[in-house]
């Protein structure tokens, strides 16, 4: 009994040093990328009039299936809570207002671009990415469709292609990648008639929304959704409504993936906690062969 | 070998009542995965709250974990030495082996774009940072491993007897010569493999339970710590003997051996020690966490976890301290199905139950299609198991007199033979 727990404790401490020992520097991603200047948009829920325009415009400049700009004009949309699907990459969902029930406040939901991605650390095989400009992208060619990213995701927002047979993709929002590279503005900030959504530079859009919160204190709760959220996001919002009060959920400053990457380059730093586990494991077989050995001369000998 | 019962291929008919119905059951499993081939994963009741189902909680999640048998003997057998053990290691593996290469088809099941399962082997696309990466590559390195494992258990069948049929014969002292020389290195280096088995083991069951530390937000805080990855490897470790006793069990039964239970009442011993040390680091967890009021909320999720707790690791674990229930077929069939239980509800509960999407509009429940497909593989594994044991020689058996001198002795006759 000795010996089988011995041996035991060598498997036991092997497996849960390599696990007790996370290299706490988290690696979020390969390169620095300088997220002041990353770019993003501000959304300013005091603004938006909930036309649903963006929803519009995103469609149009994703080539999504619904275009016709008088099916947005539809308000009864707003009885429920939309997610974005893998045909619509944003929606507009209304928030109530309780100090002001004929003033319903409105917020556009779609990918936050997080400065630090659950998607991406949680990509099997890379197919996400978090640009230096700030999106997020999606390569459908490396995906193996295994949805771990949806199980990422803090906000919900990779949807399914789940009634394709053939190739389906997860899809969300781009932050029109390939426009914002033609230096155009994404779909949905060109077509908000009522400059609600505000592109630009992320430190430009803080620095933006302190001032727009400083000037009209009455019309805005004193927080930046977006600006510390989650290790912070491209997306910010502000509003006249607390936002655990909104759809938005409430997360704490440190990036999603943080704990898993530091389990991960824990158990995997420089690869010595496998190869310690190996020698111990390789030393327990050479030791107890001996004892067999002896145990069997003994055997003959009596 | 160990004394009188040397393993052997079993002389029983394949077709019985219980394999015609298995086979119903697997038949039905493989319509449905081609189906699901042909329409893709609208056959599921997933939707973009809930992207993993059952194919992912019980088809590949809870495979690799009641596939610890292997390592877990492997281990107490090769590593440490407990000759007593020897018998046990070839079923397990054999179901380890299986186990993981229906974990491989049940995967293909669930991935949107299978065709692409091989990408992670690019480097361009390895991804340190992902928990997925390092237990797909563990998983494909392991069942690599588990094949080579196997390999000796071919060449003791085959050397010597390769008889291939028709024009294939030609090729015959090629095989041989490939099964030779296979034989000679393998002995040689066998245990560099043993001992990446378990290593690798270790490595992708514990991170299977880090998989869903990714979602802090999402997961039920009875299950959601940090030490998610070290209760995994601690469940997996304790329903490694079960399995094999469980297995063992069904085994004899089904091909009316009798049942080591001298062997597998001793192995029964070293259950509620690891069980014990499961549930001391649960109780710690919680503690910590001061997660225990969740536990009397009257939740369904508290209810799941007790009864995950109470049914699948304190009940078997006293049972197994009390000697009679080790030294009975029955007590030891019963507590070992108790603690495989438990694990089975452990993997459901961390990765459906526990998991609460933030907007989900209805619970997710499993399709027709996807309970069918996956009780379908079950099925299906059983069967191939049976066809295994009856081909190679797997489990252990008494052999009478006549059997043994026409195994090795003639053999060897037919090698010497050979070589002259």
């Amino acid at each position: 009994m000795r010996i089988k727990r011995r041996d035991f404790f060598a498997i036991a401490s092997g497996c849960s040093a390599s696990l007790l020992a996370p290299d706490l520097q988290a690696r979020p991603s390969k390169e620095k990328i300088d997220f002041d200047s990353a770019l993003g948009v501000l959304v300013d829920t005091a603004i938006c009039i909930g036309c649903r325009k963006c929803e519009w415009g995103c469609n149009q400049a994703n080539g999504l299936p619904e275009k016709d700009i008088k099916v947005y004009d539809d308000k009864s949309v707003f009885d429920r809570h939309r997610r974005p699907t893998d045909t619509e990459f944003t929606t507009v969902n209304k928030v109530d207002n309780e100090a002001n029930p004929d003033k319903p406040f409105y917020l556009k939901v779609q990918c936050m671009h997080c400065n630090y991605p659950a998607c991406v650390s949680a990509c099997i095989v890379g197919a996400f990415e978090k640009t230096r400009e700030g999106p997020v992208v999606y390569d459908a060619w490396k995906c193996m469709g295994c949805r771990y990213c949806m199980v990422a995701c803090p906000f919900q927002i990779p949807a399914y292609e789940y009634s394709h047979a053939f190739d389906p993709q997860v899809r969300k929002c781009s932050f029109c990648m390939s426009r914002i590279r033609d230096g155009k503005k994404p779909g949905c900030v060109e077509a908000c008639p009522n400059e609600a959504l505000t592109f630009g530079k992320r430190a430009d859009l803080i620095e933006l929304a302190y001032e727009r919160i400083a000037q009209h204190p009455e019309r805005y709760v004193n927080h930046i959704y977006g600006l510390d959220e989650a290790g912070g996001t491209s997306w910010m919002y502000i509003s006249g409504v607390d936002f655990a009060k909104t759809e938005l959920p409430s997360l704490g400053s440190r990036p999603i993936p943080e704990i898993t990457e530091s389990i991960q380059h824990g158990i995997f730093k420089s690869f010595v906690p496998p190869l310690t586990l190996y020698g111990l494991l390789g030393l327990a077989m050479y030791i107890t062969r001996e004892n067999r050995d002896r145990k069997g001369e003994q055997d003959e000998r009596t | 070998m160990s004394g009188h019962e040397i393993p052997m291929p079993i002389k029983v008919p394949y077709v019985t009542r219980g394999t015609r119905f298995l086979m119903i059951i697997a038949g039905l499993g493989i319509l449905v995965y081609l189906y699901r081939m042909i329409v893709g994963l609208t056959v599921t009741n997933l939707d973009n709250q809930y992207p993993w189902g059952i194919w992912i909680s019980i088809d590949v999640a809870t495979g690799v974990a009641l596939a610890a048998g292997g390592f877990t003997t492997a281990a107490l057998a090769h590593i440490f030495h407990r000759e007593k053990y020897h018998g046990i290691v070839r079923p397990a593996l054999l179901t380890a082996m299986l186990g993981y290469t229906f974990v491989v088809i049940g995967l293909l099941a669930d991935l949107g774009r299978y065709y692409n399962i091989w990408h992670p082997m690019l480097p361009s696309m390895w991804q340190g940072n992902s928990v997925l990466f390092e237990v797909g590559m563990c998983v494909m390195v392991y069942l690599g491993v588990l094949y080579i494992e196997f390999v000796p258990i071919a060449t003791e069948r085959f050397r010597g007897k390769v008889n291939l049929p028709g024009p294939l014969a030609i090729l015959n002292r090629f095989v041989e010569g490939l099964l030779s020389i296979a034989e000679k290195t393998l002995d040689r280096f066998i245990f560099v493999f043993i001992i990446a088995g378990v290593v690798l083991s270790c490595l992708h069951q514990s991170s299977l339970g880090t998989l869903m530390v990714i979602a802090p937000t999402k997961m039920h805080p009875l299950w959601y710590t940090t030490i998610s990855p070290l209760m995994f490897l601690l469940s997996a470790i304790a329903v490694g003997y079960p399995m094999v006793i469980f297995e063992s069990l069904l085994a004899s039964r089904s091909f009316k051996l009798k049942p080591e239970i001298d062997v597998l009442s001793s192995l029964a011993k070293y259950i509620p020690f690891f069980l014990g040390i499961y549930l001391g680091v649960k109780i710690i967890d919680l503690t910590i966490r001061e997660a225990w009021p969740l536990l009397i909320d009257g939740s369904t999720e508290s209810f799941m976890f007790m009864l995950e707790l109470s049914l699948g690791a304190i009940l078997p674990m006293i049972l197994l301290s009390i000697e009679k229930v080790r030294n009975s077929a029955a007590g030891l069939f019963v507590s070992a199905s108790l603690v495989i239980f438990g694990v089975i509800l452990n993997r459901i509960d961390m990765f459906l139950v526990a998991y609460n999407p933030l907007y989900a509009e209805k619970a997710y429940f499993p399709s027709i299609f996807e309970i069918t497909l996956t009780i379908g593989l079950v099925a299906l594994l059983v069967l191939i198991y049976r066809a295994v044991v009856m081909i190679f020689p797997v489990i252990p058996h008494p052999s009478d007199v006549k059997q043994s001198l026409s195994g090795k002795p003639h053999e060897n006759l037919v090698r010497a033979g050979r070589r002259e």
